[in-house]
């Protein structure tokens, strides 16, 4: 690969500059003494302060940590489960189901989101189940969640080495042994990647939340759109700023995770 | 009557059958399938099936068929001929496009700078990209409020250059929609193109600047083509949801630019009329599988995997 030239650097750098741009200014404004934007008055803690008197805000906290935890978990579970299957066995159709589980990768996120208001609401109304809130949020979740953790759990798999599962069935090992005693170790940092990356999701995730939650239940995310229409407040920006680290805490970790696994020679 | 010999198929060291397979498929995959196709793929077609459906006097969906929700989304309203809502989507037909040419303006440099690097700084590189992509896009979009406002120092400076009037803030408006949106997918772009970049065979390309090619020509004949898969697949990952997108056109365009988006949450929220929300969500759903099958052509003839295959 050719070296970059210096126009590539200058380029590159402005770049770089223009994506951590909005990041920093979040983060230097959330310890800005003044009140409302603008020059600097002073170094503060005082927004984070105030986020730890607030009881919406910590509740919408709490709901967002238990809908991304349980979520990941369920999705994680599910996905890595059909990231194996759909890598080890062969079924009729499948190749059609492998490119419909891609759909939620694709999709537009609003377009996801009514799909699924409508579906909760007709069964609202045939079935009696599903009020909007948590548990409906967390259905949601899953469904596009499921998707991210197969994709990587899949790219493990196809860049394993066969011969290790081959050597456990043929040493008498069943299915079950050999998966959980061979594949499973060796795909773990993959399924561990896949559930950060759930969790980041969840995390990220407004537009669905705003759309299949219900009265009562608010989100990390669903609170920032409320409050950005209002006029954006010194304490959104502490807030956003705790969220910006924990993404880049989901970002980060998977990467050093598939680091180190390559490093101790692992394929 | 001899029976037919069973078929075997020996798959990771086990022995299985065709059904054996099957089986196991439904242990793994099978849940997963299940709960994507009930919770997604199925109300997907409930949306397509609201959307022929009417609106009741009290917000309900009636079920007496109609294409009025169609006819209304052409511009034949009952007030007659409104050009509303085909300016609604084609302005979000735009804003897609443009943004996916921003992406691609901005994205080639990047990827070119990225795959130009050597070994470790190439990772650091690659890692300061999925950053962004990772962080919440929300905070990203309002983010660009701050940074555009009347007295910031983007502003100063732009009113400085005679680029804006002194004064004015930079959003709502179209730039600031176009630089919300930049920020947004430059990632989505920049991660597909360089694995077809960190691939290219240069020596293509110096055969070509040997063989008397210009500048220009040897990246339009020698080094273009073969990138072309990674670079669709990053046109669409773009496209699709920018023109979907609706809370970056909401926080920084203003009231004057709804898009698909703002107009389904209307219709889904404050309007009440989910049939015909549903009639404008299935035309946005058109785009994407239309996206979807123009990819996998060009891809197809570009000798790169399929849309779906790539990655699931």
């Amino acid at each position: 690969m050719r070296r970059a030239s210096w126009p590539l650097w200058l380029a590159s750098g402005l770049l770089y500059a223009f994506l951590y741009a909005p990041i920093v200014v979040v983060i230097v404004f959330s310890f800005n003494a003044a009140r409302h934007g603008g020059p600097w008055r002073g170094f503060t803690w005082q927004w984070y302060a105030t986020l730890l008197d607030n009881a919406e805000k910590l509740a919408a906290a709490r709901n967002t940590l238990v809908l991304g935890t349980i979520s990941t978990a369920v999705s994680t579970v599910l996905g890595t489960m059909l990231g194996y299957g759909l890598s080890r066995y062969d079924f009729p159709g499948k190749r059609l189901f492998a490119f419909l589980m891609y759909i939620p990768v694709v999709i537009p996120d609003i377009v996801m989101a009514v799909a699924m208001l409508t579906f909760y609401s007709l069964a609202r109304q045939w079935l009696g189940l599903f009020e909007l809130g948590m548990t409906t949020m967390v259905l949601a979740h899953v469904t596009f969640q499921i998707p991210f953790v197969a994709i990587v759990v899949r790219s493990r798999m196809v860049g394993m080495d066969p011969s290790i599962e081959e050597a456990a069935h043929d040493l008498g090992a069943s299915s079950w042994q050999a998966f959980t005693r061979v594949t499973l170790p060796l795909i773990l940092p993959a399924v561990v990647a896949g559930a950060l990356l759930a969790f980041t999701l969840s995390l990220d995730d407004f537009v669905v939340s705003f759309f299949t939650t219900g009265p009562g239940a608010s989100t990390l995310p669903i609170l920032i759109y409320a409050s950005v229409k209002r006029g954006v407040t010194p304490d959104i920006n502490a807030l956003s700023s705790l969220i910006i680290l924990a993404s880049v805490i989901g970002a980060v970790v998977p990467m050093l995770l598939q680091r180190t696994s390559r490093s101790r020679g692992e394929p | 009557m001899r029976r037919p010999p069973r078929t075997f198929e020996i798959r990771f060291g086990e022995q299985l059958t065709r059904a054996g397979q099957i089986a196991r498929s439904l242990v793994t995959s099978g849940p997963a399938i299940g709960w994507v196709t009930i919770l997604l793929l199925v109300p997907l077609a409930g949306v397509m099936f609201t959307s022929v459906l009417s609106r009741g006097p009290y917000g309900e969906i009636s079920p007496v068929l109609t294409l009025g929700n169609y006819k209304r989304l052409a511009g034949f309203g009952l007030l007659g001929f409104d050009p509303q809502y085909p300016v609604i989507i084609l302005r979000s037909l735009l804003l897609g496009a443009g943004t996916t040419v921003v992406c691609l303006l901005a994205g080639f440099p990047l990827a070119f700078f990225i795959a130009g690097l050597p070994g470790r700084a190439r990772q650091v590189a690659l890692t300061l990209v999925v950053i962004p992509f990772w962080t919440n896009l929300l905070i990203r979009t309002y983010a660009w409020q701050l940074l555009l406002a009347p007295d910031s120092w983007i502003t100063r400076l732009a009113a400085a250059l005679g680029l804006a009037e002194e004064g004015m803030p930079l959003y709502p408006g179209p730039f600031a929609v176009y630089l919300g949106m930049l920020c947004a997918y430059l990632p989505f772009l920049v991660l597909p193109l360089y694995t077809s970049v960190e691939k290219i065979d240069w020596s293509i390309a110096e055969a070509a600047a040997d063989l008397g090619a210009d500048g220009p020509r040897v990246f339009l004949h020698a080094v273009l083509p073969q990138v072309t898969p990674g670079m669709v697949a990053g046109m669409i990952l773009v496209f699709i949801p920018a023109t979907g997108q609706f809370v970056i056109p909401d926080l920084l365009g203003g009231a004057k630019t709804v898009m698909l988006g703002n107009a389904i949450q209307q219709q889904y929220g404050a309007s009440r009329d989910w049939p015909f929300g549903a009639a404008i969500t299935f035309v946005g759903m058109v785009v994407v599988l239309g996206g979807l099958l123009v990819q996998q052509r060009v891809a197809r003839r570009g000798g790169g995997p399929e849309a779906g295959e790539g990655l699931l």
